[in-house]
């Protein structure tokens, strides 16, 4: 007894390790148990046999038109996201009065949650909001531009709430980055679109991955605002839509977990094909944290 | 360093006159980000106290009436009530759970660790309405959905790890040396917890609770999926009186969504205090390679 006790405490093994006890049992009750459930009640529907709520998914063109309205959403959000943070974190690392003042007001969104920016944009978007009324006294436009439930008031909310995200992000990726190598590149004679596109753009790859994963995820996930500022019966009926209308309208959960397992695959794959690309890129240090 | 950096400054001056163009169009679009954004959260404001609002730049007439009915109507207090208990519960439970786990996956290597520390990304990895309806389903069969504890729960399921992820730095920061100076006293594990560990991790701690308190108030799918009539949070409560939109007045709604934002800023300035806002997003990024 005492012998494999040593044993086992030589490979790391000893009674510390009981202070993991109440997390990992959190997690496999609340989140491994329940998914591992809900992948079981996908396979017994009420019928079409083992596979059928998978079947009714994807032979409905309705339910499963819902991944491709999502992706065509959160994918140019996401991006859209990732590409404006670059040029304005790249320009805004480093110190200058009133950083700290611009990284607090960028928290402001991320806390206002997809409601309460929901709430504002039909407000300030609608036929009769200030955008419209603005663009109209300058005579830009005739008649107010729609811009609430439908595909864009869902894209606005998205980017409100997702650009700090993505930019507090990359800021924090980009400060990372060792200064001194760009300026070795200064030097030796490289000009602003050499030392960015050759030495911190490369260093901001794996950064760069993570944060579009992460800002993916957020609008890939996206419910509320699709329902409230979006067209949810029709160009913004989100997968995530779908998936709440199975469960607690129709009270179908075996089809309403399929969903759930379509809706986890297909962002767990978009992530795998993000990683995938970027890990062709360069892997290793970048001369700092990140 | 401060050698090195007065020269970097004079040459980002110097680069800054020569792109212009960008830095217009840099500022410009932060600019235009940010009227964006005032022109969201002013207009919910102002609507929030004008008397009626339709075709006009600002309303006729202003009035406060709107607080006291959404107060009435939305039976506010308690609404409130329940956001403070459950976030309070949340915190101090995904606290005691996840300070624990992250002190031994931050100082510890042992068999199968990989597996573990991916287990609790997962969580935040997953969007939550994906094993919010299955853990929805479970709750309900187990009869805890609808009540405050089904809330409870569900919220734990990304702040444990939320709180494990934030705390592992802090932990790391923590000189080894200090807690075998105190094992060599004679300490057990929890005095050298709650005598040496504790102490020095108050600011992480402080950081994480506070962190995890703002996305709890925050947090609406999971508990949209399993509160009750009882146990709905502000979000919650603001979502409901949102989509059943024309029976209520459009500035009531909006009201409470004001009374929502200033509760988040207040959370957000005294989070602010204590943290660096690139800690609030970078959080996942002390992967281990």
């Amino acid at each position: 007894m005492t012998a494999l006790r040593h044993r086992l405490a030589e490979r790391g093994v000893d009674r510390q390790l009981l202070l993991l006890v109440p997390g990992l049992l959190c997690v496999l009750t609340l989140f491994v148990y329940p998914f591992a459930y809900g992948v079981g009640l996908s396979f017994q529907p009420t019928h079409g046999g083992v596979l059928g709520a998978y079947k009714d998914f994807f032979t409905d063109a309705y339910q499963r038109d819902t991944i491709g309205t999502t992706l065509q959403l959160s994918l140019p959000a996401a991006f859209l996201n990732v590409a404006a943070s670059v040029p304005i974190a790249y320009r805004m690392r480093g110190r200058f009065r009133g950083k700290r003042l611009l990284t607090t007001l960028l928290v402001v969104p991320i806390t206002l949650g997809t409601v309460l920016t929901a709430e504002g944009l039909l407000n300030f978007l609608g036929p009769t909001g200030w955008l419209n009324r603005t663009l109209m006294s300058a005579g830009i436009i005739d008649a107010p531009v729609r811009l609430t439930n439908n595909y864009w008031g869902v894209f606005f909310s998205l980017v409100i709430t997702g650009f700090p995200f993505a930019f507090l992000l990359i800021l924090s990726y980009l400060s990372g980055i060792d200064p001194t190598l760009e300026r070795a590149a200064a030097t030796l004679g490289a000009g602003w679109w050499p030392r960015f596109h050759r030495i911190t753009l490369p260093l901001l790859a794996p950064g760069l991955a993570t944060t579009f994963c992460l800002t993916f995820v957020l609008a890939f996930s996206v419910f509320p605002s699709a329902i409230l500022v979006g067209d949810p019966a029709g160009t913004t009926r989100v997968i995530s839509i779908a998936a709440y209308h199975a469960a607690y309208e129709s009270y179908d959960y075996p089809l309403a977990s399929a969903i759930a397992v379509v809706m986890g695959v297909v962002e767990l794959a978009v992530v795998a094909a993000v990683l995938g690309v970027r890990s062709l890129f360069y892997t290793g240090s970048t001369g700092g944290k990140g | 360093m401060t050698a090195i950096a007065v020269p970097a400054q004079e040459t980002r001056r110097r680069f800054r006159i020569a792109a212009s163009p960008g830095a217009w169009l840099v500022w410009g679009s932060v600019t235009f980000f940010f009227l964006m954004l005032a022109g969201i959260i002013g207009s919910v404001v102002v609507s929030s106290f004008g008397r009626r609002w339709f075709d006009t730049w600002l309303p006729e007439s202003w009035t406060t009436q709107w607080y006291g009915q959404a107060w009435h109507e939305f039976t506010l207090l308690d609404v409130l009530i329940v956001t403070v208990e459950v976030s309070l519960l949340v915190v101090g439970i995904s606290v005691l759970v996840g300070v624990p786990a992250s002190y031994v996956l931050a100082r510890r290597t042992f068999p199968g660790r990989r597996v573990v520390y991916l287990l609790f990304l997962l969580p935040i990895l997953m969007p939550p309405i994906t094993y919010g309806i299955p853990l929805a389903t479970v709750l309900y069969k187990y009869g805890l959905a609808g009540h405050m504890a089904g809330v409870v729960l569900a919220n734990l399921v990304p702040s444990i790890p939320f709180v494990i992820l934030t705390m592992t730095p802090f932990i790391e920061q923590v000189d080894p040396a200090i807690e075998r100076a105190a094992r060599m006293c004679g300490a057990r594990t929890w005095q050298v917890f709650l005598r040496i560990l504790a102490p020095l991790l108050v600011p992480g701690i402080l950081a994480a609770s506070i962190l995890v308190l703002v996305r709890t108030v925050g947090m609406f799918e999971l508990t949209f999926l399993t509160a009750g009539p009882e146990s709905q949070t502000l979000v919650v409560a603001l979502y409901y009186t949102m989509s059943a939109a024309g029976i209520r007045a459009q500035q009531s709604v909006d009201a409470m969504a004001v009374i929502y934002t200033s509760m988040m800023l207040v959370l957000l300035v005294i989070a602010l205090r204590f943290v660096n806002p690139t800690q609030l997003v970078a959080r996942v990024k002390e992967e281990p390679q």
